[in-house]
C-alpha cells in the first residue's frame, strides 16, 4: 500500500523546513523508521523517517527545496503499486498547511506565543469598551504624556506599588481609576502565590482577567508583538569572582564560568519569584513550578537556545557540564527538540565579548530574558574614597503583558543580592 | 383598568420603591406604584421623619432644662407634653407623604392602591386586576414592626408596644423598658428619657449600640447614664408577665437574674421582612438563607425581570441605602450602566443627643481583618466652637490605612454628627485619603474642623491638642 511522505513537524515551532538531502534514492527499498532525508528546520537539522514500507518510489521535493509543514515531499508504495493517481490527486488532497500545523502544534495547550497578538484584538475592544466609557484604545503613548484620571487612593498606591496608572482602565466615575481596578490589575501577579494551585501538573494557567487583556493589547499595539522593557542592575562581582576562583582551586573538571554562577542564581532567584517565570500564552499566563533555563549560544548562522532543566536543583558542576555539552551539540547542530525547547527563561551572555551591556530579545512565549554584560573592574564610590571593584551589569528585558515593572526589579533584585553574596547559592 | 400595562411596577412606595419609581419615570420608563398604605412608607410615616420631630422635642427640653441658666435665660417651670409633640410629628409626616404624592404626579408616575401579588412572567395582580410589566417588577416591600415571642413580647398595643405605637402615644409612661439598643430602641430612650419616662434600655449584646464603634457606644452610654437612663448590655429578657396595666421583666445579665416592672416595654429588636404572600414562590423567586429576596449584583432576583431593592434585599435596612438601590435599578432597566453601589460605604446614623454617625470600619472590625491601621482622634473639648455652643460631648475618630492612607472607617459622636458624616462619606466615594481631608481648608470655628484635626492626628500631625 502506498504511503505518502509530507514534511513533518520536527519542532513544536517548526512552520516549514529544507530538503537538506534525500539519505535514499527513488528505487530504494525502504522500511518502517528509515530515515528518508535530512530536514534543516528553524533550529537544527533533523531527520525524516519513513512511516510505512515499500520502495522510494517518487522524490517530490528536491533536495535544496523549502517546503511547508504537511506538504506531500515523496512516496514510499511497492514496487509494482500504480502510484499515478496519487501524484495526481495529491495537489487537491493535500492538507492545508495551516490546518497541519495546527494538528501538529504542541501538546501543551493554547495558542503558542507569537500567535497571542492576533486573537487579542479580536476579543477585546468589547471589554475595554465596557470598562472603560473613555476608550482607552489610543495605541499611542501608553505610559507617557497624558496623565490618566484615577483617584487619590488609586494614584497613591500605584506609587507605592510601582504600578503605570496609564496600562490600567478606570471602572469609577467618567473612567476614573479608582481602588478596585488596581486590585484587579494585580490579583493576576498575586495568584501564584494563591494556595489553590494544581501542583501535580507542575505548572499553573491563569486566566487573563480583561484588565490583562487589555495592557496586553495596548502594549502590543505600540511596542509590537511581545511589549519588551528594560531593567539594569549593576553587580559587585568581587565575592562571585573570589568563589569561582576558590571552586577552580580545586582542580576538578569541569571549570566553573561565570555563566554558570548565573544560571544557578536566575534559576534559584526565579523559584522564589514565579510571577517572573512563565509564559504568555494568548488567552491566559502560565506559571511555572518548575524552572528550565535557556541558555542562548551562538552557532554558524545564528542562535540556538539549548535548556538547563531543573537548573534551580542542579549543582553547578552539573550545570557546568551539561552547558558545556550541550552548546558543543548546538554548534554540530545535534540537538533534538527536547533539548532546545521548553524552556521557562532565557540567559544571554555576551560578557566574554567585552560587551559592557546589551539588552535580549524576548524568546517567546518566555516572559523575560536576561542579558548580561562583561565583568569589568569599576570605580565605585566607598564614603569619600574611590574604590576599584569588578562589576557587572545585568539588563533583563520583560514581556510587559506578564511582568510588570516592580515585578521584575524585586526578581533582579534578588538575583543581584545572591551573585553579591554566592553562598546564596547554597542557602 | 383602563391601562394595565406598564415598563415597570414597583411594589411599595416607601424610600426605596419611590425613588425607583422617580427615577425610572425621568429616565421615560411608564412607571406604576403599588401601595396600601400611605406614600413615604415606613421612612416617611412611621419611622425615620416623625421620630426626628419627637427627638427634636427631647432635644430642645434638655437644651432648655440643662443649659438656659447658663445661657442667660431665664424660664419657668418646663412641662412636657407627649400628645402635643406628637401630634407636630404627625403633621410633619403627614407633610412629607404629601410630598411624595406630590413627587410622583409630577414625574406621572401611576399610583395604584392596594395590596400587589407577584404572578409569574412579571405580572402584578392588584386586587381583581392583573397589571403587567413589559420591563421589571421591581419588589421594595419593606419591614414592619415584630415582637420578641420567645421572651413573650407580643405586641399587644398597649403595654407591649413597638415603634409603631410609640410613635402615636398620647402621652409618655412613666416607666418604660426598651429591648434592643439599636438605633431605635436609643432614639426612644433618649425621647421618653426627655419627657420623663423611667427609661431602662436592655441590649443583648455586650454594648449599646452594637454595631458602632465601642468608642461611640461607651460615649452614649456615659451621657445616657448622666442624664438617668439605665443601661443593661449584655442582658437577655428570658421571661415576661404582661398585663394591660404594666410588665415584669425576667432580665439575666453576668449570670444574674433581675426582676424590672415597667408600664411599657418597647421591643426594638428587629423588624419582620414583608415577604409573606407575596407570591415569591410561584413566581419563581428565592429566598436567601437569612431570608432576604436572593437578589445578584444588578438586585435582580431569580427569576427574570423581577428585582428587589430596599429592606427586603438585605442589611443594611436603612432608607439612603433603599433609595440608592432604587435609583440603580432604574439605570439598568433604561439601559444605563449606573456605578455599582458601594455596600462599604454608607452612613449609618442614631439621632439621639449627641448624635453618633459612622462610615466603614470600626476599630474592632481593623483588628479583626488584621489591617495595618492608624486611629485619628479628635475630642469635641478641644474644639473652640463646640465650647462656645456647649456641645463638648463626643469626638472625631478616623481610621486610615498605615500605607496609602485611605480611610477605613470614621466615628462621629457630636451635636451634628448627622450633619458631619458627609465630608467622610464624599471622601471614601472620591477614595479621598486622610491627606485630602487635611488640604481642605475647613472654616473656622466650627465642628467641622475637628474632622481636619482628626486626618492630622492620624498623620501624627494634629494641631490643637
Amino acid at each position: 500500500m502506498a504511503t505518502k511522505v509530507v514534511m513533518e513537524a520536527l519542532s513544536p515551532t517548526m512552520e516549514e523546513g529544507r530538503l537538506v538531502r534525500w539519505l535514499k534514492q527513488e528505487g530504494e527499498p525502504v522500511r518502517a523508521g528509515d530515515v528518508l532525508a535530512e530536514v534543516e528546520t528553524d533550529k537544527a537539522v533533523m531527520e525524516l523517517p519513513a512511516r510505512g514500507e515499500g520502495v522510494l518510489r517518487k522524490v517530490i521535493a528536491p533536495a535544496g527545496s523549502t517546503v511547508p509543514v504537511g506538504q506531500l515531499v515523496g512516496i514510499v508504495a511497492r514496487p509494482d503499486e500504480d502510484i499515478s493517481s496519487l501524484l495526481a490527486g495529491t495537489r487537491a488532497a493535500e492538507p492545508p498547511a495551516a490546518m497541519a500545523r495546527a494538528a501538529s502544534a504542541s501538546p501543551a495547550a493554547g495558542a503558542p506565543g507569537p500567535q497571542a497578538p492576533a486573537i487579542a484584538p479580536a476579543s477585546a475592544p468589547a471589554s475595554a469598551a465596557a470598562a472603560a466609557p473613555e476608550s482607552p484604545v489610543t495605541p499611542a503613548a501608553p505610559s507617557a504624556g497624558r496623565k490618566p484620571k484615577a483617584s487619590p487612593l488609586a494614584r497613591r498606591i500605584a506609587r507605592e506599588r510601582g504600578l503605570d496608572l496609564a496600562l490600567v482602565p478606570g471602572s469609577g466615575p467618567g473612567g476614573r481609576i479608582i481602588k478596585r481596578d488596581l486590585e484587579r490589575a494585580v490579583a493576576v501577579a498575586a495568584v501564584p502565590a494563591g494556595p489553590a494551585r494544581p501542583r501535580e501538573a507542575g505548572y499553573q494557567d491563569v486566566p487573563l482577567t480583561q484588565i490583562r487583556k487589555t495592557i496586553a493589547r495596548r502594549l502590543a499595539e505600540s511596542l509590537g508583538p511581545v511589549p519588551h522593557f528594560f531593567l539594569t542592575v549593576d553587580v559587585d562581582m568581587e565575592r562571585a569572582w573570589d568563589a569561582r576562583e576558590a571552586l577552580n582551586a580545586l582542580g576538578e573538571e569541569p571549570k566553573i564560568t561565570f555563566n554558570d554562577i548565573i544560571v544557578k542564581v536566575v534559576a534559584q532567584a526565579l523559584k522564589q519569584h514565579r510571577a517572573c517565570n512563565a509564559w504568555w500564552q494568548g488567552e491566559f499566563i502560565r506559571y511555572f513550578d518548575e524552572v528550565h533555563i535557556g541558555v542562548a549560544v551562538a552557532v554558524e548562522d545564528g542562535l540556538i537556545t539549548p535548556v538547563i532543566r531543573h537548573a534551580d536543583r542542579k549543582s553547578l558542576r552539573e550545570i557546568a557540564r551539561e552547558t558545556r555539552d550541550l552548546a558543543e551539540r548546538a554548534r554540530q547542530r545535534k540537538l533534538k527538540p527536547e533539548e532546545y525547547t521548553g524552556s521557562t527563561f532565557s540567559i544571554s551572555n555576551l560578557g566574554m565579548m567585552g560587551i559592557r551591556e546589551f539588552t535580549a530579545v524576548i524568546n517567546p512565549p518566555e516572559a523575560g530574558i536576561l542579558a548580561i554584560g562583561s565583568i569589568t573592574p569599576q570605580p565605585v564610590a566607598e564614603g569619600s574614597t574611590v574604590a576599584i571593584r569588578r562589576r557587572m551589569r545585568l539588563t533583563m528585558s520583560c514581556d510587559h503583558r506578564v511582568i510588570d515593572g516592580a515585578t521584575g526589579a524585586r526578581f533582579l533584585q534578588t538575583v543581584r543580592r545572591m551573585l553579591e553574596n554566592p553562598l546564596a547559592i547554597v542557602w | 383598568m383602563a391601562n394595565s400595562t406598564f415598563d415597570v411596577i414597583i411594589l411599595g412606595g416607601g424610600p426605596a420603591g419611590y425613588v425607583c419609581a422617580i427615577r425610572a419615570a425621568q429616565l421615560g420608563l411608564h412607571t406604576a406604584v403599588v401601595e396600601k398604605d400611605k406614600l413615604g412608607g415606613i421612612c416617611v410615616n412611621i419611622g425615620c421623619i416623625p421620630s426626628k420631630a419627637l427627638l427634636h422635642s427631647a432635644y430642645v427640653a434638655n437644651l432648655i432644662r440643662q443649659e438656659a441658666k447658663d445661657l442667660g435665660i431665664t424660664v419657668g417651670q418646663v412641662e412636657m407634653d407627649f400628645g402635643t409633640a406628637m401630634r407636630r410629628s404627625r403633621q410633619v409626616s403627614e407633610q412629607n407623604s404629601k410630598g411624595v404624592e406630590f413627587l410622583l404626579k409630577k414625574h406621572k408616575v401611576t399610583v395604584i392602591r392596594g395590596t400587589g401579588t407577584l404572578l409569574a412572567g412579571r405580572k402584578v395582580r392588584v386586587g381583581t386586576d392583573v397589571l403587567s410589566a413589559t420591563r421589571a417588577v421591581v419588589l421594595a416591600t419593606g419591614t414592619r414592626a415584630k415582637g420578641l415571642p420567645q421572651a413573650g413580647l407580643e405586641i399587644n398595643g398597649r403595654s407591649v408596644i413597638s415603634s409603631d405605637e410609640a410613635l402615636l402615644l398620647d402621652r409618655a409612661p412613666k416607666s418604660i423598658a426598651i429591648v434592643g439598643a439599636g438605633p431605635i430602641g436609643v432614639e426612644f430612650a433618649d425621647v421618653f428619657n426627655a419627657f420623663g419616662s423611667q427609661v431602662t434600655l436592655i441590649e443583648i449584646l455586650p454594648r449599646i449600640l452594637p454595631l458602632e464603634d465601642a468608642d461611640s457606644s461607651s460615649a452614649i452610654a456615659k451621657s445616657f447614664k448622666k442624664r438617668g437612663i439605665t443601661c443593661l448590655a449584655g442582658a437577655k429578657v428570658t421571661k415576661a408577665r404582661v398585663s394591660e396595666q404594666g410588665v415584669a421583666l425576667e432580665v439575666e445579665a453576668k449570670g444574674k437574674t433581675h426582676t424590672l416592672e415597667a408600664e411599657k416595654v418597647l421591643v426594638a429588636a428587629g423588624r419582620a421582612l414583608n415577604l409573606d404572600g407575596l407570591g415569591l414562590e410561584e413566581a419563581g423567586v428565592n429566598r436567601s438563607d437569612r431570608g432576604f429576596v436572593q437578589v445578584d449584583e444588578h438586585l435582580q432576583t431569580t427569576a427574570q425581570g423581577v428585582y428587589a431593592i430596599g429592606d427586603i434585599a438585605g442589611p443594611p435596612m436603612l432608607a439612603h441605602k433603599g433609595s440608592r438601590e432604587g435609583i440603580v435599578v432604574a439605570e439598568w432597566l433604561a439601559g444605563q450602566k449606573p456605578q455599582p453601589i458601594r455596600y462599604d460605604n454608607i452612613p449609618s446614623v442614631t439621632y439621639c443627643h449627641p448624635e453618633v454617625a459612622s462610615i466603614g470600619l470600626t476599630e474592632e472590625q481593623c483588628q479583626e481583618r488584621k489591617l495595618d491601621y492608624a486611629v485619628g482622634r479628635f475630642p469635641f473639648t478641644a474644639s473652640g466652637r463646640a465650647r462656645a455652643t456647649n456641645e463638648t460631648d463626643g469626638f472625631v475618630k478616623i481610621l486610615r490605612d498605615k500605607k496609602y492612607g485611605e480611610i477605613l472607617g470614621a466615628h462621629i459622636v457630636a451635636s451634628h454628627a448627622s450633619e458631619m458624616i458627609h465630608e467622610l462619606a464624599l471622601a471614601r466615594a472620591n477614595e479621598y485619603t486622610v491627606e485630602e481631608i487635611e488640604l481642605a481648608v475647613h472654616a473656622h470655628p466650627t465642628l467641622s474642623e475637628a474632622i481636619a484635626e482628626a486626618a492630622l492626628d492620624s498623620l501624627d500631625r494634629v494641631l490643637h491638642i
